[in-house]
């Protein structure tokens, strides 16, 4: 009996080490947001497993790591506030660039409008980019507001009287003071990044001027969900998830026209960027991870998935044709000229914005 | 000697998962807040606690979320009596069977249950398909981030908690009393008030706690299926913590309400004790 088991127990031993060392990469991405077939090659390509983790708000992101020891290897954070904010922190770890050989595919003008929150991009590499504006179904709109009624303005969500009525057919507003205020600053024409005191008194009023219609303050993950499934026809949340929504809806095939608009008064712009917190437990394996990540096959198929534009021009021409021709996923370049960047505002600040928003929440 | 040996696990288990736990979450209420990493730094400020009375919207958050918890225990109070009634007076071998179906759905993940009502009561969900291919209803009704679905979504969460200390002191009620009353003239609600009621008042006041006292720091469907002017504490508590990143000021409102769950616990243990 005894030797009948010794082998065994011999097998067990010596695959033992071997589990120890398998290599896993935690990494902690928005959800929705990555070409799931892609993590499969990477650990096909690597022998990596790879632990994959969402979060839907800049928020829960902040809130898991500010504990310390999250355990993630790679998180992807947006440049301001988030990014910004951990960097100060001393959360993040500085890249090896030689660990990275495809740093080189990243468009330098767009890494450059990251460097003034990182200097020389020593912490990390934009993922994925996009804007915030509003998810639209265009034919209840038109029913709702008359049949020449611009669509492309911040109007039609801050407007009162429009809101009023597209109240019926579901107004919907992502729960992140961050990614919202700037814009109804930017639509009162005020400084999107002020935190004055009257910038926070002129925004609430917006905001409870429209709060009855409101139909919805929830995560931008159910959103997306609410735009596919017809629920909402006016929503103000993030580019790429609207066009998400939109395929979502088409695929459904019960006749619900999702379109996303990119506001004329100028639209939040924000990067997603891959960073490797300070305390990651496999930064090799984070690395050779972002280094999968710049290669422009891997970022086409990602775009092409997720549809929103990504930093590395060489995956360009290995975009779908129709993605690539949308300027709702690569805006031209006159629509990003009229485009801001959202700051980070100092702690008390943010106390105001969070009680402002809570007010708002509530309605009253 | 041997008593306290036995014992041991117990306190073991009360120090490392209740007390240290609470100590913890006194020590951030008493931090400053900080940009590092955890975003505090340990202190003895009082700052934490000074935002909370300074301000009345806490208040109205800690209110709110007592009130929606009361009314939950009560429909589930409500919905609770005929349910235990019936499994109590059924024959013992069909109890079990009933005593299961109460605590069937607890098989099924928590989201998971949220997520169906969810599909049930959304624009293009199923009552308002069903409502529209009847004919019923033109527009959708808006049943979904409302007050009643927020409500809906609680008691179908803590039912179970009414139902089983119920049955249990249904149980204990000795049969012939209600059948005594009902002999003498009493109609069925007039015996249960009289007699049922009285009888197993403190089953129901302690299942009333059981669904009050969770119910009360309840974030997820108020966040899922409440209306957005539902701040109850336990979203407020989620915004200071994630949104703010003040972690002593959650920590000071989550000692605030700890505090305040204690004092009908005690008030509870003091009427048992009396009997």
């Amino acid at each position: 009996m005894l030797r009948r088991l010794l082998p065994l127990l011999a097998l067990l031993l010596a695959a033992l080490p071997a589990a120890a060392q398998e290599r896993v990469l935690n990494v902690f991405n928005w959800s929705d947001y990555i070409d799931p077939y892609m993590v499969q090659r990477f650990t096909r390509e690597t022998g990596i497993r790879v632990r994959y983790d969402v979060f839907d708000s800049l928020e829960s992101l902040e809130g898991r790591l500010s504990a310390g020891r999250s355990g993630y290897d790679i998180i992807v954070p947006t440049s301001e506030p988030t990014f910004a904010r951990l960097l100060r922190a001393g959360a993040l770890r500085p890249l090896d660039r030689a660990a990275i050989p495809n740093w080189r595919n990243l468009d330098a003008t767009l890494m450059q409008r990251v460097a003034a929150i990182d200097p020389e991009n020593r912490h990390g590499a934009i993922y994925l980019w996009g804007t915030v504006g509003l998810g639209i179904r265009p034919d209840r709109v038109r029913a709702a507001l008359g049949a020449d009624a611009p669509l492309d303005s911040l109007g039609l969500l801050f407007n009162p009287e429009n809101a009023a009525r597209l109240a019926r057919c579901g107004i919907m507003v992502m729960d992140s003071p961050t990614d919202v205020l700037p814009s109804v600053l930017r639509w009162l024409g005020r400084d999107p990044n002020g935190h004055a005191a009257e910038d926070h008194r002129a925004a609430e009023a917006a905001l409870m001027a429209i709060r009855r219609h409101v139909r919805a303050i929830i995560a931008s993950s159910s959103i997306l969900d609410a735009l596919a499934t017809g629920e909402a026809c006016v929503a103000l949340t993030y580019s790429g998830d609207v066009i998400q929504a939109a395929a979502r809806a088409q695929e459904a095939g019960r006749g619900v026209e999702v379109r996303y608009v990119m506001p004329r008064e100028g639209a939040q712009l924000w990067f997603d960027m891959l960073a490797i917190p300070a305390d990651a437990p496999n930064p090799e394996a984070a690395h050779a991870f972002i280094d999968f990540l710049l290669r422009p096959e891997v970022m086409a198929a990602i775009t092409n998935h997720v549809r929103y534009p990504n930093a590395v021009p060489a995956s360009r021409p290995l975009v779908e044709e129709a993605v690539r021709n949308d300027p709702a996923v690569f805006p031209s370049a006159e629509m990003l000229a009229g485009t801001f960047v959202a700051g980070t505002p100092p702690r008390e600040a943010e106390r105001e914005r969070t009680r402002l928003w809570a007010r708002f929440k509530r309605g009253r | 000697m041997r008593r306290a040996l036995l014992l041991a696990p117990a306190w073991g288990w009360l120090l490392l998962f209740v007390a240290a736990p609470a100590g913890i979450l006194v020590a951030i209420a008493l931090a400053e807040p900080d940009a590092g990493l955890p975003p505090f730094r340990l202190a003895w400020s009082a700052q934490g606690f000074g935002t909370l009375a300074a301000d009345a919207f806490y208040l109205e958050a800690v209110l709110s979320a007592l009130r929606v918890a009361a009314l939950t225990a009560m429909l589930c109070l409500l919905l609770a009596y005929p349910m235990a009634m019936a499994i109590a007076r059924a024959a013992p071998r069909r109890r079990l069977v009933l005593l299961a179906l109460v605590m069937l759905p607890f098989w099924t993940g928590f989201l998971l249950r949220v997520g169906a009502w969810i599909g049930l009561l959304r624009d293009e969900g199923w009552i308002n398909g069903v409502l529209r291919r009847l004919g019923l209803t033109e527009a959708p009704l808006p049943l979904l981030y409302t007050e009643g679905a927020m409500l809906l979504g609680m008691v179908h969460a803590y039912l179970p908690f009414a139902v089983l200390p119920l049955f249990a002191g249904l149980l204990r009620l000795d049969p012939a009393l209600v059948e005594a009353a009902e002999d003498l003239g009493a109609r069925p609600f007039t015996a249960f008030r009289t007699v049922t009621l009285p009888a197993t008042l403190p089953a129901a006041v302690a299942a009333f706690l059981l669904v009050f006292i969770p119910a009360a720091g309840e974030f997820v469907i108020p966040e899922l299926m409440g209306p957005p002017e539902a701040q109850l504490v336990g979203r407020v508590l989620w915004q200071e913590f994630f949104q703010s990143r003040d972690w002593p000021v959650a920590a000071a409102l989550a000692v605030a309400l700890l505090v305040l769950l204690i004092l009908p616990i005690r008030l509870f243990q003091r009427m048992e004790a009396r009997r």
